[in-house]
């Protein structure tokens, strides 16, 4: 009954911000099913269809699964924009 | 999820299965094979889209209520997910978050007008537990621990009484922190303790009344409670179960709605260089091989059987499939010392150098089950996925390469999931190896006739029994072949036809020279409400280890002869095709039934009659026992 863990392909703490805001756009299009989605470091949810606080907490959930991270209660809460979320990412991505 | 085979390309794949195509469902199907993860379950579980109304040809639809004190719509997706996996269209309904109380017991409620088929009761145990003071004794908790169990049965009853809906209640995530530490259980009123007490209460109150377990609290033992419990999750949106362990909530939620309907798998095939033992039996050589105490490999190996001898012991058919001379395989079973598995233990025993595929077939012909009911198992990554390929009905776990893990990769897969255990489960693997001895006489004798005459069979027959009643909706709930009307009824439902004034039950247990078969036939007669002298066959069925017996004959003699007894003028009988019943297709024409209603064009259902007075007895070579 092992869930799956996250799939860490290489060393992620040379990834650039640009890197994480693709990834970060790949994944809310998969949730979403919704190819159309471009995300900036501005978007914020009320910007893209259908982002509501249910698939929010979905889209934090496969984030953190995805970087092998994880956000405070405080944080996930307080992410005024895509760029908080991209920073955030980026400062406690696991290194090796 | 790690039975499970990883896929290469899911999206593409998933973006195939998107488009509208005849077989889109089956193609989505075929995705959910797959170990999937969070984000991967949600994306399927999209493209799936609603389910609601007739389910397609191959699949069967099953709407789920879930009665919830906690936020679990994110557990959707997961759930549908599971089900397709099995084939089972789930159409998901959930109660308004912590309203469950009223959603059972409000006639007007949305719940009402659903009418589901399932209600699963998803609670957590703080409500339970939160009026418990600390300093309460074990008789005061007791008995406060016992009001909320009480609360309990009452909507469970009550869902059974509404929608004859089957219960399945989930057991209590313990997510009490310890407040004293190990000292804890020994304090009745320390939160973690009481929630270990309330699980404990529960499952003897869910085993009185029949309510079935989704043992959530198990699985978070065996994955960690931080698989199961995110306490971010719980405080920002009152999700209890934590969304990475959706996936496997639908899956052992899955399990259980699919072993209620006979769907779990029924036999363990199991590959034996490597597998069950280590090394090759054709180039090692009996003292070549490992297997046994002394080094943690031949341990492994042991333990593996020891895992599936216990499996058999509840009623799982074992059986053999390897690339090997046959009777090199077989003296490993009978002169190997480490041996814990016998011969007598599998019921088919294939070796040879013939391809897997084919001998699957061979064996699912022999043992007469489903190919949808094999489970095979095999360490060798190709030959599984010669199997996946061309016969992708049968369940291949993806074995870890260290036989070590073997046992709990198979026990995590929960492909024998069950919702009874009966005297006759733990007798199944006998009366297979009895049926060994069966096709030995089979092939000594001369005729057909001279071997049913030589079996000395013998029917014993009578009412549904109370003591018998697990057996019976086991059967009924099992029997995907000789079912005419594939009807599922609950060992409840089972119940409600004894107390049914002019109902007739009647149940056949079969014994021969070689042994007992069981419990092997059950039919359920129910008067015309508008005719009452004339009488429905509602259900009928019988294993598949008793074809081909005259055990069909033998059972409407002795329902025609009953029935004319009580006054009864004349049987009706549908048959209500399905991709697995066709061979009772000409059932009721071999028993001298008349068709009254030709194949409708939609469902194909035929209608038949037979007036009692024009009844012949069938001659067989069965007798007669009273019960």
């Amino acid at each position: 009954m092992c869930l799956t863990l996250p799939i860490l392909l290489g060393d992620r703490s040379s990834m650039t911000d640009q890197d994480i805001l693709n990834a970060l756009t790949r994944i809310l299009r998969d949730l979403l099913s919704d190819d159309s989605i471009v995300l900036t470091m501005e978007t914020k949810r009320d910007d893209v269809p259908n982002w509501d606080s249910f698939a929010y907490i979905s889209f934090i959930v496969a984030v953190e699964s995805e970087f092998g991270v994880k956000f405070g209660v405080a944080e996930v809460e307080s992410f005024q924009n895509v760029g908080a979320i991209v920073r955030r990412t980026s400062a406690i991505l696991p290194t090796r | 999820m790690d039975w499970l085979p990883a896929h290469q390309d899911f999206r593409g794949f998933l973006r195939l299965a998107r488009e509208p195509s005849p077989d889109r469902l089956e193609k989505l199907a075929a995705l959910a094979q797959h170990r999937l993860g969070f984000l991967e379950t949600i994306q399927l579980d999209r493209a799936l889209g609603p389910v609601c109304g007739e389910s397609p040809q191959g699949f069967s639809s099953v709407r789920l209520a879930i009665l919830a004190s906690a936020t679990v719509d994110h557990l959707v997706p997961g759930i549908r997910v599971s089900g397709l996996r099995r084939r089972l269209l789930i159409d998901v309904h959930i109660g308004p978050y912590g309203q469950y109380r009223q959603q059972l017991l409000d006639a007007e409620s949305p719940l009402h007008r659903l009418c589901p088929h399932i209600v699963l009761l998803s609670l957590t145990a703080r409500e339970a537990i939160v009026a418990v003071p600390l300093t309460a004794t074990p008789v005061e908790a007791d008995a406060a621990i016992g009001r909320s169990i009480d609360e309990l049965r009452m909507l469970w009853r009550k869902a059974r009484e509404t929608f004859h809906a089957t219960v399945i209640q989930q057991t209590f995530l313990n997510i009490a922190d310890p407040l004293f530490g190990s000292y804890d259980r020994l304090v009745a009123g320390a939160p973690a303790q009481l929630i270990a007490h309330l699980n404990e209460r529960l499952s003897q109150a869910a085993a009185e009344d029949g309510v079935l377990l989704l043992d959530i609290s198990r699985a978070s033992e065996r994955d960690g409670l931080d698989a199961w419990f995110d306490v971010t999750r719980w405080l920002q949106a009152k999700l209890e179960i934590a969304p990475q362990a959706a996936p496997v909530y639908g899956d052992l939620l899955a399990r259980v709605i699919a072993a209620q309907r006979g769907l779990s798998k029924k036999c363990l095939v199991l590959d034996l260089d490597n597998t069950l033992w280590s090394g090759v039996i054709g180039d090692d050589g009996p003292e070549g091989i490992i297997l046994g105490e002394g080094t943690g490999i031949g341990e492994a190996h042991l333990a593996l059987q020891r895992y599936v001898k216990q499996l058999r012991e509840r009623g799982v058919i074992l059986a053999v499939c390897s690339k090997n001379d046959p009777a090199v395989a077989e003296a490993v079973f009978r002169d190997h010392p480490e041996m814990l598995l016998r011969r007598t233990d599998i019921a088919a025993f294939v070796a040879n150098w013939e391809d897997k595929p084919a001998n699957l077939r061979r064996i699912a012909e022999q043992l007469n089950i489903g190919l949808e009911s094999l489970v095979f198992v095999d360490d060798n990554p190709a030959e599984r996925e010669r199997i996946r390929q061309s016969l992708p009905m049968v369940a291949v776990p993806e074995l870890p390469a260290d036989a070590a893990k073997y046992v709990r990769c198979l026990a995590d897969a929960g492909y024998f999931e069950s919702v009874v255990f009966t005297t006759d489960d733990s007798r199944r693997g006998e009366q297979y190896s009895a049926n060994a001895s069966r096709e030995a006489f089979l092939e000594s004798s001369e005729s057909m006739d001279e071997f049913l005459r030589g079996l000395d069979m013998s029917v014993t027959f009578g009412s549904f029994q109370t003591v018998d009643l697990a057996r019976v909706a086991q059967l009924i709930g099992k029997t995907n072949q000789f079912n005419p009307t594939t009807r599922r009824h609950s060992v409840e439902d089972v119940a409600r036809f004894i107390a049914t004034d002019r109902c007739l039950t009647l149940q056949f247990r079969l014994v021969d020279r070689f042994g007992d078969n069981g419990l092997v036939s059950a039919m359920i007669l129910r008067p015309d409400p508008q005719a009452p002298d004339l009488m429905e066959i509602d259900t009928w069925v019988m294993s598949c280890r008793v074809f081909g017996r005259q055990l069909e004959r033998e059972a409407m003699n002795i329902a025609a002869e009953i029935a004319r007894r009580m006054g009864v003028r004349a049987f009706r009988a549908d048959y209500i095709p399905t991709p697995k019943n066709g061979v009772v297709s000409e059932l009721y024409s071999a028993l001298g039934f008349t068709l009254a209603q030709e194949a409708a064009p939609n469902d194909g259902v035929t209608r038949w009659f037979l007036e009692l007075s024009d009844y012949v007895p069938h001659s067989t070579h069965i007798a007669r026992r009273s019960e």
